[in-house]
């Protein structure tokens, strides 16, 4: 198998900054996704359609703006050297960012959806039985939004893993850094390296299919359980 | 009577159609990053003075080297190197004989920041700065001549945790012009116009420390009947156009 | 007699409830709730005393406001403007900004459709409430609770397994588990057809019978409120049109309620004969020797029972009359009456003893037999439905 350390590297710092973002986006998304589901102000329209914006851009566009935010001149980039951190731009964190912002709507959705299929009844049933808001969140909500938790962390994983676009703009193609598979697979292309660019594209095809065939099956399993 | 008029006025302009496309054609030319600016000016005086039309697709070498590779219908390459066409040409992929060198690219050391950059490279010495730009060595060959560079001046282990590549001599002035990277090595034509640097500072990199940057160009197959695309050829070798090479700081080939 | 499979046993027929102790004076056992809540197309608006014990019923049909009151009582609507003090306890008062949230106040919530957690078992569903009150104020053990409602046999199933019968059941167990100082019902038996209906039942007057906690019951079905229900408020529009101890609220003769098609009587009595060969139950109406006679399942003499008299089924009659196919024949004595909405129908109120009857006769007939108050009559009762659990 002509992989070389480089590849495997790059491998690696895919998963890794698939999972990084995968929680980050749990913790983040949670909060997003329930205001989403339960609020009637009239911001819900404005920020739904925020966070859904990834979907839609490309995502060179929103490399750019992260590359010029993050950069010295950008308000990011000036907030990061004001801490003593330097610029984020061609660091691994500020990838995780870039995959965060990149990802949202892929874990957001599914979790807002779940929240809304629960509805208000059960919140109202916990609530008459004496659990405060918080208690009921963890103990009924949680719960029943299982499988949308699911979802979303298999979607934000898988679509962190293919990751390019954003990538390319702010990464610099720093091997261990921020040489990701998508990247690398690139790099091989590019330099009409076709045996490591095929070894390479072909694994993330088959492990991509191998996600999404879990997804779907243990979906199946869920929906017997309503 | 208003339908006669009608019918015989898309007549006319049908017509008018046929007869204009069968005195001027198009060409799909496919153009290395590095190039993109002067190209486009050679473009619209090639335009205007022969009223054929170019296509044109811009991107790093090696992309529009494997594009072509696979069938993308372009007519007319422009590299930044020597290597890629000299492949085509051995693969059969070009008409014999067209290629040649069109321009010699040079290397500059560019910052945004005024007097950042000062002219004797110093600054690459003192080592004060986070990230220094390149473009993909392996994919372009301003990259290329970029570690050429590094290497002879013996700066290349001090510096290499400070490289950032960008896939394309495009992407690597992309990083410097936002102030990611303080300073990068990128193509003399990026940042010159009317003949001097538009902004920022610069050091114009002495051609001893890298191999010269030929760029060369060649008919393809597709293009081998395509008027127009010989025209391009021939109005490359004229004086418009070397003004216009001259201006954005490529050297003439001789 | 029934023969019951379940492994729990039925409870016996409930006894007639001891008459609701009269409102109290101090505020002690009293429900005081005044909400105005606006919704979109609809608004409450409502002043309400009701007593802190027994079961106080809301009635009216869809869309009259008794779910939206509920909800105002339960704490999970917030009514702009309300008041609300619970047999002592103030839980909101809005011109002083006071709110206590649904989750601090001692109550149970029966919904319609049960609304067990589908993620839980049936004990993991009885223990929630319970697990967060202190083991100080627990005044209703599990086994208890499920005694009562004996659903014992179904604690490891999960809810989408169980009947809807069986769902309710649970849920007002589950209600009881948090030992409140005031439950409220919505409609629980609304989304049971009627052989559930009458297997739940039963556990309700249980309910009544052997706890001391006040009941708020939201129903639209005349039948539940009459057997259940000692306190009766009726609601249209969002407002209510009548507050007061059950049967004196439904022969009110001024009352919607009282002049549509439906208009009834509830009476008591108690059983004093069964014939075998006609299958006829005998029962002797309170304070008289009047007798309503009706087909029935033998009961017990001397077991107390309520009986329903639809106005539409009585007539009258100036003369004793004989040889008729009509089973009931009483002597009564007219009280007041009334001219119903369409000007060709009279309701007439009647007395026999302690109880009272209505009768819906034509305005023809009212003049034809020049009916006045005071005046004695014979009364014919074409149909009599017993309210008691068989």
């Amino acid at each position: 198998m002509p992989l070389t350390k480089a590849d495997f590297d790059a491998i690696l710092l895919t998963l890794e900054l698939a999972s990084l973002t995968t929680v980050l986006l749990l913790l983040i998304g949670t909060p997003i996704a329930w205001w989403l589901a339960q609020t009637g102000s009239w911001l819900r329209k404005p920020i739904g359609a925020i966070v859904a914006l990834p979907l839609v851009l490309p995502p060179t566009v929103i490399g750019f703006y992260l590359l010029v935010l993050m950069g010295p001149h950008g308000a990011v980039g000036q907030l990061t050297q004001s801490l003593g951190l330097g610029t984020l731009t061609f660091t691994f964190t500020g990838l995780v960012i870039g995959s965060v912002f990149y990802s949202l709507p892929f874990v957001v959705q599914p979790l807002q959806n779940a929240f809304e299929a629960i509805g208000r009844a059960p919140l109202e049933a916990a609530a008459t039985l004496r659990a405060t808001p918080w208690d009921a969140f963890f103990t009924v909500v949680v719960p029943l939004a299982k499988p949308g938790f699911i979802t979303a962390s298999i979607l934000g994983f898988a679509h962190t893993v293919g990751e390019f676009g954003v990538v390319l703009m702010i990464g610099g193609n720093i091997p261990g850094r921020t040489q990701v598979a998508s990247v690398q697979i690139f790099n091989h292309v590019e330099t009409m390296q076709y045996a490591e660019a095929h070894w390479l594209a072909g694994g993330m095809l088959l492990f991509s299919f191998v996600i999404l065939l879990a997804l779907y099956s243990s979906r199946r399993i869920q929906q017997g359980w309503s | 009577m208003n339908r006669r008029i009608l019918h015989a006025l898309l007549v006319l302009l049908a017509g008018l159609t046929f007869a204009a496309s069968a005195l001027a054609e198009s060409v799909q030319v496919a153009v290395a990053a590095n190039f993109t600016a002067p190209f486009k000016a050679i473009a619209a005086e090639f335009e205007k003075d022969t009223g054929h039309r170019l296509v044109a697709a811009f991107g790093a070498t090696g992309q529009l080297y494997a594009q072509i590779n696979h069938g993308a219908p372009f007519e007319v390459f422009f590299s930044a190197d020597q290597s890629t066409p000299a492949k085509l040409e051995s693969a059969g992929l070009s008409v014999p004989g067209s290629r040649f060198t069109y321009a010699i690219g040079g290397l500059v050391l560019w910052s945004a920041q005024e007097g950042y950059v000062d002219d004797q490279g110093e600054v690459l010495k003192q080592n004060q700065f986070q990230h220094l730009a390149l473009a993909n060595p392996q994919a372009a060959p301003y990259g290329l001549a970029a570690t050429q560079v590094l290497n002879k001046l013996e700066l290349r282990e001090a510096l290499q945790s400070k490289l950032v590549e960008g896939q394309s001599i495009t992407q690597a002035l992309q990083f410097v012009s936002t102030g990611n990277a303080e300073l990068g090595f990128v193509a003399r034509s990026q940042v010159y116009k009317n003949g001097r640097i538009t902004s920022g500072s610069a050091w114009e990199v002495p051609d001893e420390l890298y191999e010269p940057i030929k760029q060369d160009a060649l008919i393809l197959k597709k293009g081998e009947h395509n008027r127009a695309a010989n025209a391009l050829i021939t109005y490359l070798h004229g004086p418009k156009t070397a003004a216009i090479l001259t201006a954005y700081g490529y050297t003439l080939p001789q | 007699m029934i023969r019951r499979l379940s492994p729990s046993k039925p409870p016996v027929a409930s006894p007639t409830r001891p008459p609701a102790s009269p409102l109290a004076s101090q505020n002690d056992a009293l429900i005081h709730a005044r909400f105005k809540h606006e919704h979109p197309g609809f608004s409450l608006d409502v002043d309400l005393r009701l007593p802190g014990r027994g079961i106080s019923a809301l009635f009216g049909h869809s869309g009259s406001g008794k779910t939206s009151c509920l909800r105002c009582l339960a704490g999970l609507d917030r009514a702009p403007d309300g008041y609300l003090q619970v047999n002592g306890e103030l839980w909101q008062d809005s011109a002083n900004g006071y709110f206590l949230p649904a989750h601090q106040r001692a109550i149970g919530y029966v919904f319609q459709d049960a609304n067990l957690f589908a993620h839980l078992s049936v004990r993991r569903n009885l223990e929630f409430g319970l697990k967060r009150i202190a083991t100080a104020e627990r005044r209703i053990a599990l086994d208890q609770a499920v005694e009562l409602l004996g659903i014992g046999h179904l604690f490891a199933r999960l809810p989408a397994t169980l009947s809807g019968g069986e769902r309710q059941r649970v849920a007002i167990a589950r209600a009881l588990l948090t030992s409140p100082t005031l439950l409220l019902m919505d409609e629980p038996l609304a989304s049971l057809d009627l052989k559930r209906k009458l297997e739940v039942l039963p556990y309700l007057e249980r309910l009544h019978a052997e706890l001391d906690i006040p009941i708020i019951y939201v129903s639209h079905s005349p039948d539940e409120v009459a057997r259940l229900a000692d306190h009766l408020v009726l609601l249209e529009d969002g407002r209510a049109t009548a507050s007061g101890p059950l049967k004196e609220t439904l022969l009110r003769a001024d009352l919607p309620f009282v002049l549509e098609d439906d208009a009834e009587a509830v009476v008591d009595g108690r059983v004093t004969d069964y014939d075998p060969t006609y299958r006829l139950l005998s029962i002797q109406l309170s304070g008289s020797d009047a007798v309503l006679r009706l087909t029935h399942t033998p009961l017990a003499a001397g077991k107390p029972v309520r009986v329903k008299v639809k106005a539409r089924d009585v007539s009258l009659s100036l003369e004793k009359a004989c040889a008729s196919s009509v089973l009931n024949l009483l002597a009564a004595t007219v009280e007041h009456w009334t001219l119903l909405d369409n000007q060709a129908q009279t309701l007439i109120h009647l007395r026999i003893g302690e109880e009272r009857l209505l009768a819906r006769i034509t305005r023809y007939s009212f003049d034809t037999l020049n009916i006045h108050a005071g005046q004695a009559l014979w009364v014919q009762v074409k149909s009599v439905s017993l309210l008691a659990s068989d």
